[in-house]
């Protein structure tokens, strides 16, 4: 393809993607396809037991094997002086004292707190040998009682997690203002209530977790290439763990990564044992996860109890908001969860509405669990699920329909400060709505409704508005809210004399198709085509600044890019008043060309870009040659992008199966620079939202802490053949935080989802709730109650 | 240790590997062909599925071993140099691909089902690809794909 005919790239298009012609011809390259000289293999050696207290480690036997080199136990990195792993997140509690943090030694050192814990690491020549070798670890284990139930690890009685934590209660935090609240519920004259459970959640990004990591002695320096969300905050994070002496000596590099979902954006033990072994043995070493690894270890996602309480005047006016959560931890707090179930979820529990009266109290509990942390949406979802399960139900309290109770009580102007922090910044929430229905054909529901219960099935509908907080963020505020600031974005632009384009961002893609995106709106800007530009991420030699991706932060780095165009653009003017000797000021740019309206002259990009290389028409003591551009951009705002769900149920009672016939979904997300790639993420979204109120869910045997969904043939994946086809529409109010006002759209389906579902499922029913997953047992069990009522 | 003979993406090997060795692992670490992948250890999630002997199969299923003889067509020989076989294409033209990591799976399972069913409506596609799991997508495009893949490989050249 020559350049003339190349394609252009323009906001707003369709464009296909870029990374696609590597992926799917089987050339895209996951960490686990690098085999690195001197290669060794790790395997690790969990724990069986979800609390017990760590005797003798015999690892005499297991030495022995065929292809050993190393074996390490949590003494032998204590002694190492590897440092424990932090919460990432200063959380404070009511009574003004910080969050109790459990200690977490990244291989369990006298007592082990969740099934699947690493006790011990073996380092083979094979991946095989490894295995084999762990399996011959012999570990004493004393047993010590567990406790998985939330509400259970707070009583007096229950099983202490964590020796110096006087219980299991590691923070209680608040938000908003309990003494307004109470005296709305004083003046309400009517009120809905809840209790509810936001179901556990096993991320399972289809990539297993892997890392190789490499040492060079003889400058005491690590290159690791670990699969994850965001490779440069890692590097700081585990030079300081690991005790380096400097970022420099610390190369972190993210290839392709396939799927995060939040999961890859948190510190794990087992990555920073890797790590670790590598200095260690002085030879690179590799581990990727099983499964079942996965299953145990990855840092699952909600697991909420939740009460909440709604009141409201006569007309179904919302006038006040009580809600208290109890948060699962697991067995430590992982890297972002302090901040997940306080300023992520807590502060969304408003959703749409001009709620004026607020208060919400989490309390954070160690259980004998997994770790839990940001997956897709992370605190959000449980906060639309809190709030639009609750207008559901006013609906039926005040008796209007389900959309007009919403429509009563939505925001309707903006910016709107809400009582808990955030400020919205943009949106038309009304006019979404009716989108929404129209899309759905709402009108037509009450027929199709009839028309199913002739064949026997009840049919429910359900509506869901949500709105969530993306871009994060505006560094300021996230470190007045106990973050550590420093969550802007950067992006360097470097044009090459040949006319070529190189952008550099600290974002990291993993499945959004950051490489089109970038290209397709750098290449509108400067007028070039698509293919002379490349996008360079995820390795730290490259890029030295920048945060990562999660919580549908592209349009922080975008913005990035956009700010370094402008700085390239703006430096090309000054290059074209030189050649043309004109005053920069007189130089107009669009479409490639560089003009003068004055003179009728032009110059196109690429000749400005040899002239700013070659450096012989303008001074170079007024003007310095070269062009490149970096930009950090800091958003002074989240971005607010909402929305409104619209899902319908067929239920058949004699099974009790749930069908999702048809998905309807309006989105604000502002500016939509790819719409092909942001329906992508959509269909995602809602698919992750729709599994967890129908099929997914992480269960511990209640006796044992025992994880009974740990694989793919317990745990309820959806699946091709378990879902309709979606209808989607954009309802943009572009945002006024960012220069593309675009809002992010990554969560969205899995935020408003999951109370759609719920809402048409208790709509078919007819009652007041029913707790996620909605189990074809569950639903049976309620269709015979309800038959024995009729 | 076992030596086989096996042809793979047109070219002839003669491997010495363990008796326990899975297909996909002989594959990945000796041929270095890493586009079919490991996504679950329960031969549930389909990332890794092959050809062998022009039908799809999931190369975490089979020993090494029993591919002794075997004709195996990988992700890595389906294109026919920069043109690229028509399922592929629709995976391209039709968004079916996020993050990539199911994708090699999903199209040398696409093209088994376009063989077995040569104009698939996409209920038949969504039944047949129930052994394939894909975590970004929603199977939406996926779906997409496949019926637009097939209907491109019943066309003629």
């Amino acid at each position: 393809m020559t350049a003339m005919t190349a394609p252009m790239g323009k906001f707003g298009q369709s464009v296909k993607r870029v990374e696609d012609s590597r992926l799917i011809t089987g050339n895209g390259r996951y960490v686990d396809d690098l085999v690195l000289p001197g290669q060794t293999y790790a395997s690790f050696v969990r724990s069986a037991y979800a609390h017990a207290r760590i005797g003798a480690i015999d690892v005499s036997a297991a030495e022995a094997m065929p292809g050993v080199v190393k074996i390490l136990t949590g003494q032998d990195l204590v002694e190492g002086g590897l440092f424990t792993l932090p919460s990432g997140w200063n959380l404070t509690s009511i009574d003004g004292t910080p969050a109790r943090v459990g200690v977490h030694h990244a291989l369990a050192v006298d007592t082990v707190r969740f099934v699947g814990e690493p006790v011990a690491l073996v380092i083979a020549e094979t991946r095989g040998q490894a295995r084999d070798a762990a399996d011959s670890v012999f570990v004493e284990y004393e047993e010590l009682p567990t406790v998985v139930d939330m509400a259970a690890a707070l009583g007096p009685d229950a099983p202490r997690l964590h020796a110096d934590i006087p219980s299991n209660r590691a923070f209680t935090w608040d938000i908003g203002n309990a003494a307004e609240a109470d005296a709305a519920f004083a003046r309400a004259t009517r009120r809905v209530s809840l209790e509810l459970r936001n179901n556990r959640l096993v991320p399972n990004a289809m990539e297993p977790r892997a890392i190789n990591a490499e040492w060079r002695s003889f400058d005491s320096s690590m290159t690791i290439h670990l699969t994850h969300q965001n490779p440069i905050g890692m590097r700081v994070l585990f030079m300081m763990l690991l005790g380096l002496e400097s970022e420099n000596h610390l190369r972190v590099v993210s290839p392709d990564v396939g799927g995060g979902f939040g999961s890859k954006a948190a510190a794990y033990a087992e990555e920073l044992v890797v790590a670790f072994a590598a200095r260690a043995v002085g030879r690179p070493v590799k581990w990727t996860a099983e499964r079942t690894e996965s299953f145990l270890t990855d840092a699952h996602g909600r697991d909420h109890v939740t009460k909440a309480e709604l009141a409201m005047d006569d007309h179904g006016r919302f006038l006040g908001l009580k809600v208290h959560t109890l948060a699962n931890l697991g067995g430590y707090i992982s890297t972002s969860n302090a901040l997940v179930v306080s300023y992520m979820y807590a502060t969304m529990l408003c959703g749409q509405y001009a709620i004026p009266a607020v208060h919400a109290v989490v309390e954070g509990v160690y259980t004998n669990t997994c770790p839990v942390d940001a997956y897709r949406g992370a605190g959000r979802p449980e906060a639309a699920y809190v709030i639009e399960r609750l207008a559901h139900l006013a609906a039926r309290e005040i008796g209007v329909d389900q959309a007009e109770i919403r429509r009563r009580n939505f925001v309707k102007t903006f910016p709107h400060q809400t009582p808990l922090v955030y400020c919205y910044d943009s949106g038309d929430y009304e006019g979404c709505l009716d989108e929404a229905l129209r899309l759905a054909d709402y009108a037509g529901f009450e027929q199709r409704r009839t028309e199913a219960r002739a064949r026997g099935k009840l049919r429910g509908i359900g509506l869901s508005a949500y709105v969530e907080a993306c871009g994060i963020g505006p560094s300021k505020l996230l470190a007045s809210l106990g973050g550590g600031g420093g969550m802007w974005e950067s992006c360097e632009i470097r044009v090459q004399p040949a006319g070529s384009v190189e952008v550099l961002t600290g974002a990291h893609n993993h499945g959004q198709g950051h490489q089109t995106v970038y290209a397709q709106i750098i290449s509108e800007r400067f007028g070039i085509p698509m293919d002379r530009i490349t996008v360079v991420q995820g390795d730290t030699d490259r890029i030295q600044a920048g945060t990562g991706t999660y919580g549908s932060r592209a349009s922080v780095g975008l913005s990035a890019a956009v700010r370094s165009c402008d700085k390239i653009i703006d430096k090309g003017r000054h290059i074209v008043g030189y050649m043309l000797g004109i005053d920069p000021g007189e130089v107009d740019f669009a479409d490639g060309i560089y003009t003068s309206a004055a003179t009728n002259q032009t110059v196109a990009f690429t000749e400005m870009v040899h002239a700013a290389h070659a450096a012989t028409q303008f001074p170079t003591d007024q003007l310095e040659p070269g062009l490149v551009a970096t930009s950090f951009f800091d958003p002074p705002n989240f971005t607010y992008p909402a929305g409104v769900h619209v899902c319908e149920v067929e239920i058949d009672p004699e099974t009790g199966v749930t069908e999702v016939v048809a998905f309807n979904a309006a989105d604000d997300f502002g500016n939509v620079a790819n719409p092909m790639i942001v329906e992508g993420q959509v269909h995602g979204g809602l698919t992750q939202g729709i599994a967890q109120a129908l099929w997914e869910n992480a269960v511990y045997d209640p006796d044992t802490a025992q994880l009974m969904t740990a694989s793919y043939m317990d745990y309820g994946m959806p699946r091709a053949d378990s879902l309709p086809e979606f209808g989607l529409a954009f309802w943009p109010s572009p945002t006024p935080v960012n220069p593309l006002g675009m809002k992010g759209c990554g969560e969205a389906g899995a935020i408003g989802s999951p109370p759609a579902v719920i809402n048409a499922v208790c709509d078919a029913l007819g009652i007041a709730h029913v707790d996620m997953p909605a189990s074809p047992e569950k639903i049976w069990r309620l269709c015979q109650e309800r038959q024995e009522v009729a | 240790m076992t030596d086989i003979t096996l042809t793979v993406n047109g070219r002839d090997h003669v491997v010495e590997t363990e008796d326990r060795t899975l297909l996909v692992h002989l594959l990945r670490d000796e041929l270095r062909l890493t586009g079919a992948h490991v996504g679950c250890d329960t031969s549930q999630c389909g990332a890794c599925t092959v050809h062998v002997d022009g039908k799809a199969v999931k190369s975490c299923t089979m020993l090494a071993v029993q591919a002794d003889g075997a004709d195996i067509l990988t992700i890595e020989g389906l294109a026919n140099g920069r043109e690229l076989h028509p399922m592929q294409a629709a995976f391209h033209e039709h968004h079916g691909l996020q993050c990539g990591f199911c994708t090699p799976g999903m199209i040398m399972m696409a093209i088994d089902i376009a063989r077995r069913h040569p104009q698939p409506d996409a209920a038949t596609v969504r039944a047949e690809l129930e052994g394939n799991l894909c975590r970004c997508t929603g199977y939406h495009n996926i779906v997409k794909a496949v019926v637009a893949g097939a209907q491109r490989m019943g066309e003629p050249a």
